[in-house]
């Protein structure tokens, strides 16, 4: 099992999508929120993903296929 | 000995012990630096940092490391009076605060010597960082010195002439194929696997800690003042909001009046996701995908973008973004005036300032200080089209001939 900490930031059209629980349901990955910010034109969730290292994968892609942008909390890690 | 005391998020506040750990359990912000700032009080005075080597470590009261340092010479750049660039610009003291002429030719080094200094306090053997070139110049440069192993991690499209100014250092020079979000993926990874030093992950609280000291130079050097104005460029907020906090520690510690500095942060307009939430009167940053010739602060995601907006808009700042042409006349204007010649990112600085001073944002009295962070050669690519030499043959007909056109 490992742990991922991530934020997504949903375009207003996903915003009425449960895509945080369709995450976990097909997934089987657990999510955690920490943080968030939703409201009618956008929202950004702070959240932690645990499940095996192949299913948290295949769930961001399934995420980011769905409109949503994922990045690793920390921001961006490369510098200049 | 060090004075800092924990580690403090800054968004709930919950604290934890001085680790190897940037981020806050419970909410996952970023954690801070504390000190015990009396003691502090009673430790430093002017008399005895002018008193200190000629380097940032001058500071090292107000830095978190215990012990011996890892220096390679960083800091005490030249804060040079702009007289020419400010009539230029319209205004009647402004400063440049040369971060050129580091060691490896940008402000990182201030950051990494720290981080370094940290890495080796904690007992690491190896130090890590993801960069498209100055920070992981300036990694590989400490790693040497401080004889520790380093990895660094490079965008495989990265001009091939900044790879020499990192691997002369030896460090193992990574070249990962992909995209700039996969080398961020990679990289976010990679620090739960390994038991390295990761710069500016696991070891950036302290790495943070490192830009205070170009605010705690630039008011030493003006007779320990702070200025009215200071304008940086923002790639992660990060050396933004360190300015800020330098200059307000040195007025809690008595050592300058209170601070009244107005903070401008300035971005390339191909990547300004701080710019656009200031603009937007919203404190959440929205990540952008970049697309600007001032690569070294394309950062679409930045980590302190949130407290980079709070410091612009808490200081009667602001922020500006400026299209890569600007840059570009930036860049020359400032060597064409004052003989300093900065990366990409000093010209967004520079096209920056020309637009606060343009709109009567800066007012021509103000005390006005410009961070340049970088040294042009590094990207010299972005200027290429200065180069018109006349061509002559080896006689003096020749050179007349040229000369009169």
């Amino acid at each position: 099992m490992v742990k991922r900490q991530v934020m997504f930031t949903f375009p207003p059209e996903l915003i009425k999508e449960p895509i945080i629980y369709n995450l976990g349901q097909q997934f089987k990955v657990v999510t955690n929120i920490r943080r968030a910010d939703v409201n009618g034109n956008k929202g950004w969730v702070v959240l932690e993903l645990e499940g095996e290292g192949e299913d948290i994968e295949r769930g961001i892609a399934w995420v980011t296929s769905k409109g949503v942008r994922v990045d690793p909390v920390v921001g961006d890690i490369v510098e200049g | 000995m060090s004075y800092a005391s924990v580690l403090r998020c800054r968004k709930c506040g919950r604290e934890y012990s001085l680790e190897p750990l940037n981020l806050c359990d419970f909410c996952f912000s970023p954690l801070e630096v504390s000190y015990d700032y009396k003691s502090v009080a009673k430790a430093v005075s002017r008399e005895k940092i002018a008193a200190g080597p000629l380097g940032m470590w001058r500071y090292e009261d107000l830095l978190p490391v215990d012990g011996d340092v890892v220096d390679i010479g960083t800091g005490f750049t030249p804060l040079v009076k702009a007289n020419r660039l400010g009539r230029e610009l319209g205004l009647d003291e402004l400063y440049i605060k040369n971060d050129c002429l580091n060691p490896t030719y940008s402000f990182k080094d201030r950051v990494v010597a720290v981080a370094i200094t940290k890495a080796r306090e904690f007992g690491f053997d190896t130090v890590a960082c993801a960069s498209t070139g100055n920070l992981a110049a300036s990694v590989a440069a400490h790693a040497a010195k401080a004889n520790m192993k380093s990895y660094v991690f490079i965008p495989a499209d990265v001009e091939p002439g900044k790879l020499t100014g990192i691997a002369i250092y030896n460090p193992v020079l990574v070249t990962v194929e992909g995209s700039y979000d996969d080398v961020n993926r990679l990289c976010s990874q990679l620090v739960q696997r390994h038991n390295w030093g990761f710069i500016n992950i696991n070891l950036r609280p302290y790495y943070a800690e490192g830009s205070k000291t170009l605010g705690y130079e630039a008011a030493e050097q003006l007779g320990w003042r702070a200025p009215d104005c200071v304008v940086a460029p923002a790639a992660s907020g990060l050396l933004f909001t360190r300015i800020w906090k330098g200059l307000e520690e040195l007025a809690m510690l008595g050592l300058i009046e209170p601070v009244n500095t107005h903070m401008y942060l300035t971005q390339a307009a191909g990547c300004s996701p701080i710019v656009n939430a200031f603009q937007a009167g919203t404190l959440h940053v929205h990540p952008v995908k970049p697309n600007t010739i001032a690569k070294s602060i394309a950062i679409g995601n930045p980590a302190d973008g949130y407290y980079a907006l709070r410091v612009a808009r808490q200081s009667g700042g602001g922020a500006c973004a400026v299209t890569d042409e600007e840059v570009v006349e930036g860049m020359k204007l400032l060597a064409q005036t004052e003989g300093i010649f900065a990366e990409a990112a000093g010209g967004v600085v520079i096209a920056g300032l020309r637009k606060l001073v343009a709109s009567g944002t800066i007012k021509r009295d103000e005390l006005t200080v410009a961070f340049i962070t970088g040294a042009g050669l590094k990207t010299q690519e972005a200027v290429a089209e200065v180069v018109h030499p006349l061509t002559i043959q080896p006689t003096i007909e020749s050179f007349e001939e040229a000369f009169d056109k």
